[in-house]
């Protein structure tokens, strides 16, 4: 979906929806991949102790046979990114979209949503945490340029273990290079000391910007990559929506249809929610990889998380009624071409 | 195909081309040796053996990525042998350096030549928070100064800019450019729109006036923004420059074939003579080490 993969040195922002469900399982989804890839991992958050967003991490599912029943891996882009490794992203594609055969490497792994991750695989790993009432606590206040403090002592805590570990290549001595996964929850919300989410002026419309551009940096220096969930929905000001996604590489959207009037549309009955592809990254070369479509939903199923490509449900025109017609087009108005295109216009589609 | 200077009827009517765009064959020979974009000189009427002098170009874009029109300026200045001074504020010096290497061009070797004065933006943040004390007394320069202190001026970053482009004894260079990638990262970084329109004017006379050099910016923005102070900012570099780029989304969404719609507009009415404002507007795909670009609805993949 975005490329097959999130490089290193990227900073992927995912736009809360409404409730924070989904997008919460992508997050965990991201965390659980480094887990299996035996990544380091970094996790902050003002609302969520660490440790107890660790313990609900998907399990892995393991079991050859039950993947050949999902279907195929996911679409890879074939452009090479040098050297830069890559990053499963946790998708899943069903055979409806296109994918390029890709060699027989497995590429990301599959999850069990029912099922929790045991201890013994997250111990495995080394997992740094920042909770931010007790960061808080402990040190004064640092002064870092004008921002806010949250962000500040957060910013310095990443960077300090990107460095003592060595993720920026400051110890060459260390024997494997390993990767370290960044997740940020829910950034710009009120727990963090930021205004953005709760007024339309806020008093500093610069901290959360200083904040990625600075976090930018830090992740093209090293070998890690980051997730960032912010609840968009919240932030008033869409000036400031606009230059966080000037300053992300990728942003996604989700949409999801609780307690909204999608939710009881048969346009959308199969799915959950939409995907908004806001944001696809251009590194190291002039063109992007801009998938066909990118009228994307997604679906939580008992075990699984799904993101499929959107399609009109077939126009029957005998046994539909005029209105549900005029609903559908409503519908179909609103499937916009992710970066920017224009109303389709109250026509009905003909197929 | 030269670019025609029609007397519009209106000011900013469209001036469409006599026949369709065809590459010429020397356009195609300069991009089969990876070269800047050929075509895109043939449409500006440039040549990297005669730069043009003391121009202010911007770069727009609108619901896309109009940074290929920088890679393209970087490598078409290196190439005519000006001295170039890059603020590169967005993507890292590797990013830059892998996309300029497919259009013929080495940043590495233009820098140690002294070619190229390069400002990774990122980098120096990152030394100015994180660096160490030592660096800060030894009177580093701290171009970015503006985001930590509470001055809001870009008086730091104009310095450096000035002294990057200053003649030196010993200059092997003729020419001077200002390139700047981008133009809201400043905004977002905290600098106010009044600082940045200044810093820009001063860049202007320091570099287009007295050393009768080039500036190029970029700047992102679009009709629909609802960022007041980059529309600002972008529409008075507008009624400042001598010539614009815009590079815009299709309005009707994402196509594999044509990529978006450029409109070259070339501000004569800036010039003595007080003519009309020249507005063409061409359609562009982007590929591996080219672009190519062609009337509207004319793309090869429809014909």
């Amino acid at each position: 979906m975005i490329c097959g993969g999130l490089a290193v040195g990227t900073l992927l922002l995912i736009e809360e929806d409404k409730y924070g469900v989904y997008s919460n399982l992508l997050f965990k989804y991201f965390l659980a991949e480094g887990v299996v890839c035996g990544h380091d991992l970094f996790v902050a958050s003002a609302k969520e102790l660490p440790t107890n967003i660790l313990k609900e991490l998907p399990a892995p599912l393991l079991d050859d046979n039950y993947r050949n029943e999902l279907g195929e891996a996911t679409a890879v882009k074939s452009e090479d990114f040098q050297d830069f490794m890559k990053i499963a992203w946790r998708y899943q594609n069903l055979p409806k979209v296109e994918v390029s055969p890709t060699s027989s490497a497995r590429f990301g792994h599959y999850y069990d949503v029912s099922k929790t991750m045991s201890s013994e695989l997250l111990q495995s790993i080394k997992c740094h945490s920042f909770f931010l009432p007790e960061e808080l606590s402990l040190q004064p206040t640092i002064k870092m340029c004008n921002m806010n403090c949250g962000y500040a002592r957060l910013l310095q805590s990443i960077q300090k273990i990107i460095y003592q570990e060595g993720f920026d290549g400051s110890h060459p001595q260390k024997k494997q290079k390993n990767v370290l996964r960044i997740g940020i929850q829910s950034l710009g919300a009120m727990l963090w000391g930021d205004d953005i989410c709760s007024t339309d002026n806020p008093e500093d419309t610069h901290s959360l910007t200083k904040f990625l551009y600075v976090l930018r940096g830090l992740l093209r220096k090293s070998l890690s990559a980051c997730i960032i969930t912010v609840p968009a929905h919240l932030i008033q000001n869409k000036a400031i929506m606009e230059r966080v996604t000037n300053l992300s590489d990728v942003v996604v959207g989700l949409e999801s249809f609780i307690g909204s009037e999608r939710e009881t549309n048969p346009l959308y009955k199969d799915y959950h929610g939409l995907i908004h592809v806001h944001q696809i990254p251009r590194l190291n070369s002039l063109i992007c990889d801009v998938s066909d479509t990118k009228d994307l939903a997604f679906r939580l199923k008992r075990k699984l998380f799904t993101i499929e490509r959107l399609h009109l449900p077939p126009d029957l025109s005998d046994t539909v009624s005029r209105s549900s017609k005029q609903d559908l087009a409503e519908s179909a108005k609103l499937l916009s071409s992710g970066c920017g295109a224009m109303a389709i216009g109250k026509k009905h589609l003909d197929f | 195909m030269r670019a025609t200077r029609a007397r519009a009827a209106f000011p900013h009517a469209h001036v469409p081309p006599r026949r369709a765009f065809r590459p010429s064959a020397a356009a195609v020979g300069a991009a089969g040796r990876g070269a800047m974009f050929a075509e895109l000189n043939e449409l500006l009427n440039a040549s990297p053996q005669r730069p043009e002098q003391g121009k202010f170009t911007l770069l727009r874009d609108t619901r896309t990525d109009g940074s290929f029109l920088v890679h393209h300026f970087l490598s078409f200045y290196l190439r005519a042998g000006c001295k170039v001074c890059f603020v590169a504020l967005l993507q890292s010096f590797s990013h830059y350096n892998i996309v300029a290497q497919k259009l013929g061009v080495s940043l590495t070797a233009a820098k140690e030549r002294g070619q190229l004065v390069f400002l990774e933006g990122l980098a120096s943040c990152l030394d100015m928070l994180f660096g160490e004390e030592e660096e800060e007394q030894a009177g580093q320069p701290r171009p970015l100064r503006f985001i930590s202190e509470s001055t809001s001026d870009l008086r730091a970053l104009f310095d450096f800019v000035r002294t990057s482009l200053a003649p030196a004894a010993g200059d092997a260079w003729p020419g001077r450019v200002l390139l700047l990638d981008d133009l809201g990262v400043l905004l977002s970084l905290g600098a106010s729109p009044v600082a940045v329109l200044d810093f820009i004017h001063y860049c202007r006379v320091a570099v287009c006036s007295r050393l009768q050099g080039n500036v190029v910016v970029l700047a992102h923005g679009g009709e629909d923004s609802e960022d007041e102070e980059n529309e600002l900012v972008v529409t008075s570099l507008c009624h400042h420059s001598d010539l614009i780029l815009w590079a815009e989304g299709l309005a009707t969404g994402f196509c594999k074939d044509v990529h978006g719609q450029l409109k070259i507009i070339r501000r004569a009415s800036l010039q003595p003579g007080g003519e009309r404002d020249v507005l063409q507007t061409y359609q562009y795909k982007i590929q591996d080490k080219n672009v190519t670009f062609f009337a509207r609805g004319l793309s090869a993949a429809v014909l």
